[in-house]
């Protein structure tokens, strides 16, 4: 008799998971997603997963959805759009999840979308790009804002202001590079016209000289800063630096409370588009969205101990509008739940009110974002004109 | 000389058997696109394996071959209109020059220089691509068109993982068949010590240049067949830590070994994979399963294997 080696020991104990998993299977909802938890863009996926994970939990301690339980299946891409590719196909074909909620960045969600498009799952991007939405895709949606909205809402607050001749300067980064596009295209629709186009690198640490060109640059009425993290608090404090005092406008990539300790002193008096999430506690009390991010926020903050981020609201606008498209399909079928989707209208989110139609799989107008304003090491509603 | 050949031809053979055998217990297409990774990995590997297992030198840069193979497949046919097969090879032959051009004056040296260069070279490369965003689609990357070959398009997991294992194979092939070449020889000649292969009359920097000419070529086609199956391509592919990761498949499965370069690559393309269960810990257990390998199994998992095979072979005998 030979004993039974480790070997076979952990080959039947594999087998046994195997089948095991199937059985249970049976009675739960599958819900995948594939974020950026570590890596570079860990800033977006981990608030991202954090919600997730929480509102599964509070959804399945309710009761689930149509009397199922949801299943989570959450992998780690690390940022990079082949290994997200990989993991799309493991939950389409591996996992056999109804639906997706995930895509931390615009690269990654671009690489996933040919898996979900093929297989006929629904696919809710939290990536910011555009492209991921336009041109329609039948099974894909995305909840963030777009660059193209944040620029509008800038436009939109300096005809308010009569301003007409501005400039930008913006990272080279991805984000700043390409909300810098989309400001240039928006232009002519905002009733600006740009006099300034300056760069800088998403290392550097001084961007005087850049922004002394931009302060000589005849006629100019206002400044606009796209680019995310650290820099934004260099530019900000560069900007007073060099004597610059027209407006100045930062985006909303660095909407996050550290950005106002960074710039100190600087940041007052810069204005910035939001979503409401940042000022749950100001919002007016007739705001529809004001129960909505003020729970979240509060949740969100007692359950992880950290302060909220607007990334992990756009996780919770898409978990909500898949779930709530679920109940309404009273149906686990993909297609089914795709439908319902497509459908949703006046949604409640951190983000805005969502109205999705077949021509539109953002659902969201200039109205889901707030303008800012720094004051006093804090964030101030700006009423429309003033 | 003939134990040799027999145990490359073994080599091959179990490769074959594999890429045969491997479908017949996969349970999902998931498992064709995982292999069809391993594959393309592995190419490269094997291309990154002559320049460092035979010839002695690290390149730090290859993934910039592989982005420059990816990204010809990419802009050919979006931008200039050369059909996808007709790009893949213009990729090559592109990567092919480069190497050729940055290799000839760098290869005349002796030392890390190559290791330096190659590493400046690579990172130069994910700064075009991430840069030039009109023809590149900068930092968020851009789609690839289908290869469609007399008709055929050529998509799906299954479809993909015999393309890439046949690829594989041809590759695999004609770099055991290297070894025994006269430029096998002379390259092996060099590794073990450069004074001896000169003296010998061996003219080590043009059998270098050769070795990364060769090296790049490889790792411009794996590059191409990734970008083609994806459908999808970044700058992360042609980044430094692209560049490490396949480094770090040649030293793992073993340095100088063909079938080495190949294990190297199912270790670091289906870890992460396996791994997942570990959920936070995933890195960490990479990491330390690398360690690891490297501490206990020095020479790398082939050789390391080889030669407790031999060892155990020599006890029973005895």
């Amino acid at each position: 008799m030979k004993p039974i080696s480790l070997k076979a020991l952990v080959g039947a104990g594999a087998l046994a998971l195997a089948l095991g998993q199937p059985a249970m299977a049976q009675n739960t909802i599958k819900i995948g997603s594939v974020l950026s938890v570590t890596g570079p863009a860990s800033f977006l996926g981990e608030p991202e997963e954090k919600t997730l994970k929480m509102y599964v939990d509070k959804v399945n301690a309710e009761g689930g959805v149509n009397g199922k339980k949801l299943e989570l299946i959450v992998y780690d891409d690390g940022g990079d759009a082949n290994k997200a590719r990989t993991f799309a196909t493991r939950l389409v074909e591996d996992d056999k999840v109804v639906a997706m909620v995930g895509g931390s960045i615009t690269g990654t969600s671009m690489a996933m979308i040919p898996v979900f498009e093929e297989a006929k799952i629904p696919f809710i991007s939290l990536g910011g790009a555009i492209e991921i939405v336009e041109p329609v895709r039948k099974f894909v949606y995305k909840t963030p804002h777009t660059d193209r909205m944040a620029c509008l809402k800038i436009f939109e607050d300096m005809r308010a202001r009569k301003i007409t001749k501005i400039g930008i300067i913006s990272s080279t980064d991805g984000f700043g590079k390409s909300m810098r596009e989309q400001c240039l295209k928006a232009a002519k629709e905002g009733g600006v016209e740009f006099i300034a186009d300056e760069t800088h690198g998403p290392g550097d640490a001084d961007m005087t000289p850049q922004l002394t060109r931009i302060k000589n640059t005849p006629g100019i009425q206002a400044l606009i800063h796209t680019g995310f993290g650290r820099h934004g608090a260099v530019v900000t404090r560069n900007v007073r630096q060099v004597g610059l005092t027209i407006p100045f406008y930062q985006n909303h990539g660095v909407a996050s409370k550290s950005y106002i300790e960074l710039s100190g002193e600087a940041a007052n008096g810069v204005r910035l588009p939001a979503a409401a999430l940042l000022v749950a506690e100001k919002l007016p009390d007739n705001d529809p969205q004001k129960p909505v991010v003020l729970a979240y926020k509060q949740h969100y903050e007692k359950t992880t101990g950290q302060p909220v981020s607007t990334f992990g609201g756009h996780a919770y606008d898409g978990f909500f509008i898949l779930v709530e498209a679920m109940k309404r399909a009273k149906s686990t079928d993909p297609v089914k739940i795709n439908e319902e989707i497509e459908k949703t209208k006046g949604f409640i989110g951190t983000g805005g009110i969502v109205n999705m139609s077949p021509t539109d799989h953002l659902g969201l107008d200039l109205s889901a974002f707030k303008m800012l304003e720094i004051k006093n090491g804090d964030w101030k509603l700006v009423q429309a004109g003033s | 000389m003939r134990s040799f050949s027999s145990s490359r031809l073994a080599t091959l053979l179990i490769l074959a058997a594999a890429i045969a055998a491997l479908p017949l217990i996969f349970p999902s297409g998931y498992y064709f696109r995982v292999a069809a990774l391993v594959w393309i990995s592995a190419l490269a590997a094997i291309g990154l394996n002559v320049l460092m297992g035979q010839a002695g030198q690290v390149s730090l840069g290859h993934a910039g071959f592989f982005g420059i193979g990816a990204y010809a497949v990419a802009i050919g046919p979006t931008h200039l209109g050369i059909p996808p097969w007709a790009s893949l090879l213009l990729g090559a032959v592109l990567a092919g020059g480069l190497a050729y051009l940055v290799g000839r004056p760098v290869l005349r040296l002796r030392g890390h220089y190559l290791a330096i260069a190659t590493l400046g070279l690579g990172v130069l490369v994910s700064i075009v691509l991430t840069n030039e965003s009109r023809w590149t689609g900068g930092p968020d990357g851009m789609p690839v068109p289908r290869l469609i070959l007399f008709g055929w398009r050529v998509s799906g997991a299954e479809t993909w993982y015999w393309v890439t294992g046949g690829a594989l194979l041809v590759g695999t092939w004609i770099a055991l068949n290297l070894t025994d070449t006269p430029t096998g020889r002379a390259l092996r000649a060099l590794h073990d010590s450069e004074v001896a292969a000169r003296v010998a009359g061996v003219d080590v920097a043009r059998y270098k240049l050769a070795a990364f000419v060769i090296a790049a070529v490889y790792a411009s086609l794996a590059g191409s067949l990734l970008a083609l199956m994806n459908g999808f391509i970044t700058p992360d592919q042609a980044g430094f830590l692209h560049s490490v990761e396949f480094v770090t498949m040649v030293v793992v499965g073993g340095l100088g070994s063909v079938a080495g370069a190949i294990v190297g690559a199912v270790v670091l393309v289906t870890l992460p994979q396996l791994l997942t269960a570990f959920q936070d810990y995933q890195h960490l257990m990479l990491g330390l399963l690398i360690m690891l390998f490297m501490i206990f199994l020095r020479e790398g998992i082939v050789p390391s294997l080889r030669a407790l095979w031999r060892l155990r072979a020599a006890g029973a005998a005895a």
